[in-house]
């Protein structure tokens, strides 16, 4: 939805909005367990994010025939960075402007990494190359009467901002990026052999 | 590669990179014109005009090729435009050596230049859904220096690379750069004034980021029967005793021009896409698919410079000076071990030690790097060659790197362009 629309009209703040996904098709919208929604070759049996594609990618396949697939709705991640500026239009972003995390989070079913903001209010420094993340839904931006949403990345087991303090000394039992950073080359070398 | 394959490089004309403001058209005029003169060669002794395309300056930047011919008048010579996004000027010199090489013209004239916004670079305008690139910056907020930082980051996590090796990467290149007239940035700096600019994309700072320019560059390419026939006459003649520049320095030839795809699966996250190819379906290895080489050198920007090592039969270890394409000081680290002057993992010690700096072993962008010019686009990959021309000719005054004799430039175009140009003298 393009920025001027939401200009010019009062804003309904504290009204119930209609939830609408900000792209049709990309995402399933079930609140408890949302998940991508890519493509597989039936043929070779490879995917596609996001699912556009009427033909397989595969350059030792000339199939055409796509099926409509549920993404891994966990992974880890691959890395990772933050804005700390404004995007330009068409992001449409809060006012005033909160800077955001977004994270390459690799799926390992299906070999592959997607994008994805993490969820409001997660801090580069709570992250790490090869944490694990999961699918959640949340607000790209409202107008009057919608909320869009988008897919976003979730810390697993994450707490409320402000609440990952020892998180990555709890689960590895060293600490700090060198030990996740060692997660991430496994993961490399894997899909190298695949 | 024999040298039935060599293109010569007559000629090489920039407009200065910088925020000037006026059309693109008026910078390709000047770096045309200053290519000719350095070749000794006029307008319409050219047979081809081949242009960069610019997508930012409307219907011209479309047609760059018929616009920069229009504007030095049209002659009724040979007209190409190629747009290859980043990559764009050297999809422009492949298209001119190509007709050289087929001998369907003796000489060719290669421009490109551009005229920016300012900030970010945001998608052209208007709503596109099916466009990945409008789709990017709408869904995710997900601007160029975001992939960038996508790259160092996970270079740090991988290879230990340090806050202080990518500012240094900046310090080195601003040092090039001061001493080049045509940078925009002709400052140098300290690794703490790098450090306290504003983080941009963590973690990129402000003054590691390559910005966006305006500027213009221009080749004037030749067969080398053409070459040979031109220096000849512009060295007797009826011109005895005003001998042209070209006579007294040595002849900067294209050996190789590159302009790969990536292979599937690419799994490296690539601008300005969602997600990466799915590497569950393997590829088998065939001899095409080259089992000799190491994993890393199938990664896409690993392929690019390789295939122009191959095409003109020069080893990595050949190259002593490389203009890579530095969008973000970790990238710059990124391309040492993509063009083969490392493995995996040492571009650190490279830079550490000196290595890639004027003085030491190969400098890496002895020009300053779109560091110390921000990015022309369709203007930067001729840029590239333009420094290399200079250095081999030993023309780069106050950067000069002694005894130049095989430079590559290495750069990679949005949407899978790969590009590589590889001269010798
Ligand atoms: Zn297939």
């Amino acid at each position: 939805m393009p920025s001027s629309e939401r200009a010019g009209r009062p804003a309904g703040h504290g009204e119930a909005h209609q939830r609408v996904a900000a792209v049709d098709g990309w995402f399933t919208l079930d609140g408890a367990g949302p998940a991508l929604i890519g493509q597989r070759c039936k043929a070779c049996k490879t995917f596609v994010f996001p699912p556009t594609a009427s033909w397989c990618p595969n350059p030792l396949c000339a199939d055409t025939e796509m099926e409509e697939v549920e993404l891994s709705r966990r992974g880890s991640i691959w890395s990772f960075t933050n804005a700390c500026y404004q995007p330009p239009a068409p992001y449409v972003a809060r006012e005033p402007y909160e800077p955001f995390s977004i994270a390459a989070v690799e799926l390992e079913a299906e070999q592959m990494v997607v994008l994805g903001q993490m969820v409001r209010g997660t801090r580069v420094e709570d992250l790490h190359v090869g944490d694990q993340v999961e699918l959640v839904l949340d607000t790209l931006y409202e107008d009057t009467d919608r909320e869009y949403l988008v897919w976003k990345w979730k810390p697993v087991g994450a707490e409320p901002a402000g609440g990952y303090g020892d998180r990555s000394g709890d689960r590895s039992g060293g600490s700090g990026p060198k030990k996740s950073s060692a997660g991430g080359n496994r993961m490399a070398e894997r899909r190298r052999d695949g | 590669m024999a040298e039935s394959r060599h293109v010569a490089v007559l000629g090489a004309g920039m407009h200065p990179w910088g925020k000037w403001g006026r059309s693109f058209v008026t910078y390709g005029l000047t770096a045309a014109r200053a290519a000719l003169d350095d070749a000794g060669l006029g307008w319409t002794d050219i047979e081809l005009v081949s242009g960069a395309d610019t997508i930012r300056n409307g219907y011209p930047g479309f047609v760059s090729g018929a616009t920069f011919a229009q504007a030095l008048g049209w002659s009724g010579c040979r007209v190409a435009s190629s747009y290859a996004a980043c990559a764009s000027g050297a999809a422009a010199i492949a298209n001119a050596r190509a007709h050289i090489l087929a001998g369907l013209v003796d000489v060719a004239l290669v421009v490109g230049a551009d005229t920016t916004p300012k900030g970010f670079f945001a998608p052209i305008g208007g709503e596109r859904r099916d466009d990945p690139d409008w789709l990017r910056f709408h869904l995710l907020g997900a601007t160029n220096p975001t992939y960038f930082a996508l790259y160092a980051r996970r270079r740090m996590a991988l290879h230990s690379t340090t806050e202080q090796d990518l500012a240094a990467v900046k310090v080195k290149n601003s040092r090039h750069g001061a001493a080049n007239p045509y940078a925009r940035y002709r400052k140098a700096v300290s690794i703490e004034e790098v450090l306290a600019s504003p983080m941009v994309a963590d973690p990129l700072r402000l003054m590691e980021i390559c910005a966006t320019s305006d500027g213009g560059a221009a080749l004037v390419l030749s067969s080398m029967d053409f070459a040979r026939r031109h220096l000849e006459k512009l060295g007797g003649g009826h011109g005895a005793g005003s001998t042209h520049r070209s006579q007294s320095r040595p002849l900067a030839k294209i050996a190789a021009v590159s302009t790969v795809t990536p292979r599937y699966p690419s799994t490296v996250i690539e601008m300005p896409h969602f997600a990466t190819d799915s590497a569950v379906t393997p590829i088998p290895r065939t001899a095409e698919n080259r089992p000799d080489l190491p994993d890393h050198a199938t990664e896409f920007r690993a392929s690019i410079a390789r295939a122009a090592y191959e095409e003109a039969g020069v080893a990595p270890e050949d190259v002593d000076i490389a203009e890579v394409y530095d969008l973000s000081s970790a990238l710059e680290l990124d391309w040492y071990e993509d063009i083969g002057l490392c493995e995996k993992g040492e571009a650190e010690h490279l830079l550490r030690s000196g290595y890639t700096a004027i003085g030491g072993r190969v400098p890496v962008n002895p020009s300053g790097g779109l560091s110390s010019f921000g990015e022309a686009i369709p203007a930067q990959a001729i840029a590239q060659v333009c420094e290399i021309v200079w250095q081999l000719r030993g023309e780069a005054a106050g950067r000069q790197v002694e005894g130049a004799r095989v430079g590559v430039s290495a750069n990679q175009g949005l949407f899978g362009h790969g590009s590589s140009v590889l001269l010798i003298r």
